[in-house]
């Protein structure tokens, strides 16, 4: 691991004002994707902000029947909220198939969303072709071994996949990300919050030099509203997805009024899927609408090699999550 | 009667630790662990193929040094104290240092293992705050005034914690690298919200690898300590 300067900060001004981004460094919250990259040379921070004292770390209600996230709230308090496992069960799930018990005690709510790919050739950097890592210099995934890559949102530049959960879920909940930077504050809807990779994967987000998540907030949901998270992968537990949907729905009758949809495991990016939305709203909640509705998540799909498998395991996760949502009472 | 393990050290809290851990290993001069044999060949650059290594007596080897403390004068040195089971320990740290290299290579608490060094494994959790984590992904300079509890710190002899105990009756355990990882996160889980079933002790213990397979009583075990409450 490379030298780094090491300071901590206990307000959100002084981290600001810690300006890491200039100094070549970064804030390091639970450390579970930073402290770990850092290990394979794949972050080298100079300087590394310890933002551990923040005060951001509460979950509460807010008036219109939603909930303020603080950025340090640990993944785990987060799902076991009572707020959230009431009115969000989808950010529940969505955080409890994530990671281990152990690592969601470390890691905060900021940091979730902001934590990078598995892709393993952008995790070692014995792979010189990584245009995430190295811009221009090529992408060793795209000739190579690629089924855990991407199949929605890829570019000729990079196919790396955004692995979180929690993000889906927030996706599929409308979550707005709020920061403070040397701007002052902004709010920035998740699905404007993230960057597909095009030709700069090295750009994930639209997060400023040095500005910080301080927290997120989540809409109310009218009544009746259901939500539900379903992952796909090798193993039962402790693996990332290869396909999974996060899916919020409100029926009327047996018509679906409202529905929200998000997939995790096949995008670059936490992928909102309105083409699926779009065939579901108005219609009834049947098993043909909801196989409209996957193929159509999957209309721009490209697949590649190893992953091909990818384009019929997303509809299946999407279809099957839409039938146990609907059919909960 | 042990003599005193020769062990050089540069602060009090490290001297007290190396009498703890010739208590809790029995290494001394006369008697050295296999911990503390190999450990003096590689300091005399020696291998277990070389031939003089015979007629070498425990009691003539270099002693067995603690790694060297970055000195406080040494660029970069973050100066922090430590809470560990209960104790202060005042070191001067590379900031590279996680909470995993800190007791294994600085304060010769050997309890936690490091298995994948990547957040992978378990082998290397710990309490934090009463909380469990992956010691191996975490700066010690990060933990001023926090509260650690390893596997040395969660039951004494003659006074074990449950899970520990259960780990003994049900045979939790083959060869043991994982264990006191596993029997931390079983501890911690005695304090979370989990299920009652099986299967949502394999879940929440899903961050604890065993290679040896003893996953069916080590979920027996935590079981147990479940039900005694």
């Amino acid at each position: 691991m490379e030298s780094f300067q090491y300071e901590q900060v206990k307000t959100v001004d002084a981290a600001v004002a810690a300006h890491p981004t200039q100094r070549g460094g970064k804030f390091v919250a639970g450390g579970t994707t930073l402290i770990d990259l850092m290990k394979l040379n794949v972050e080298t921070p100079q300087v590394v902000v310890d933002i551990n004292p923040l005060p951001l770390n509460r979950v509460e209600s807010t008036g219109d029947g939603g909930v303020k996230v603080g950025a340090m709230v640990r993944n785990s308090d987060l799902a076991n909220h009572e707020l959230i496992k009431q009115r969000y069960p989808v950010l529940s799930q969505a955080l409890l198939s994530g990671a281990s018990p152990q690592l969601r005690n470390m890691a905060t709510t900021g940091g979730n969303l902001l934590q990078r790919t598995r892709c393993y050739y952008f995790r070692d950097t014995a792979y010189k072709a990584c245009n995430k890592r190295n811009p221009g210099s090529g992408c060793a995934a795209m000739d190579g071994f690629n089924r855990i890559h991407a199949i929605l949102g890829t570019s000729e530049h990079c196919i790396a996949t955004h692995p979180s959960d929690m993000a889906v879920a927030m996706m599929a909940l409308e979550a707005v990300v709020h920061t403070e930077g040397a701007k002052g504050e902004r709010s920035i809807p998740l699905d404007k919050f993230y960057r597909v990779p095009g030709s700069t994967p090295n750009i994930e987000n639209v997060l400023e030099p040095n500005e910080l998540i301080t927290f997120v907030t989540l809409p109310g949901l009218a009544n009746g509203t259901r939500s539900y998270y379903l992952k796909l992968r090798d193993r039962q537990s402790y693996e990332f997805a290869l396909s999974s949907a996060a899916v919020v729905v409100k029926l009327n009758g047996d018509r679906i009024e409202r529905a929200r949809v998000a997939l995790g495991g096949v995008g670059t990016i936490p992928w909102r899927s309105r083409e699926a939305e779009q065939v579901l709203e108005g219609k009834p909640a049947n098993i043909e609408t909801f196989k409209r509705a996957a193929q159509a998540a999957v209309t721009d799909a490209h697949p590649l090699h190893d992953n091909a498998f990818k384009v019929k395991l997303v509809q299946l996760c999407l279809a099957r999550a839409l039938r146990v949502v609907t059919q909960q009472s | 009667m042990q003599d005193k393990a020769e062990i050089s050290t540069r602060n009090p809290d490290d001297e007290e630790s190396a009498r703890q851990t010739e208590k809790a290993t029995g290494a001394s001069a006369l008697r050295p662990t296999r911990r503390s044999f190999l450990t003096q060949l590689g300091v005399a650059g020696l291998t277990i193929t070389a031939a003089p290594l015979i007629a070498q007596s425990p009691a003539a080897s270099p002693p067995v040094e603690a790694p060297a403390e970055t000195p406080a004068s040494a660029p970069g040195a973050v100066p922090v104290t430590l809470n560990i089971n209960g104790k202060p320990y005042q070191l001067n740290l590379d900031p590279r240092t996680t909470v995993l290299d800190t007791l294994r290579e600085h304060l010769n608490m050997f309890g936690t293992k490091k298995g994948c060094d990547h957040g992978q494994c378990g082998a290397c959790t710990v309490h934090i705050n009463g909380r469990r984590m992956n010691s191996c992904l975490t700066f010690a300079v990060m933990h001023q005034d926090d509260k650690i509890t390893t596997i040395e710190g969660l039951g004494q002899n003659g006074h074990l914690h449950p899970v520990q105990e259960a780990f003994i009756q049900f045979d939790g355990f083959q060869c043991g690298y994982c264990t006191p990882g596993q029997i931390m996160s079983g501890a911690a889980l005695l304090k979370e919200p989990v299920g009652p079933n099986d299967d949502d002790v394999r879940e929440m213990m899903s961050g604890n690898l065993c290679r040896c397979g003893a996953y069916d009583n080590i979920v027996a075990a935590v079981q147990s300590a479940r039900r005694k409450g």
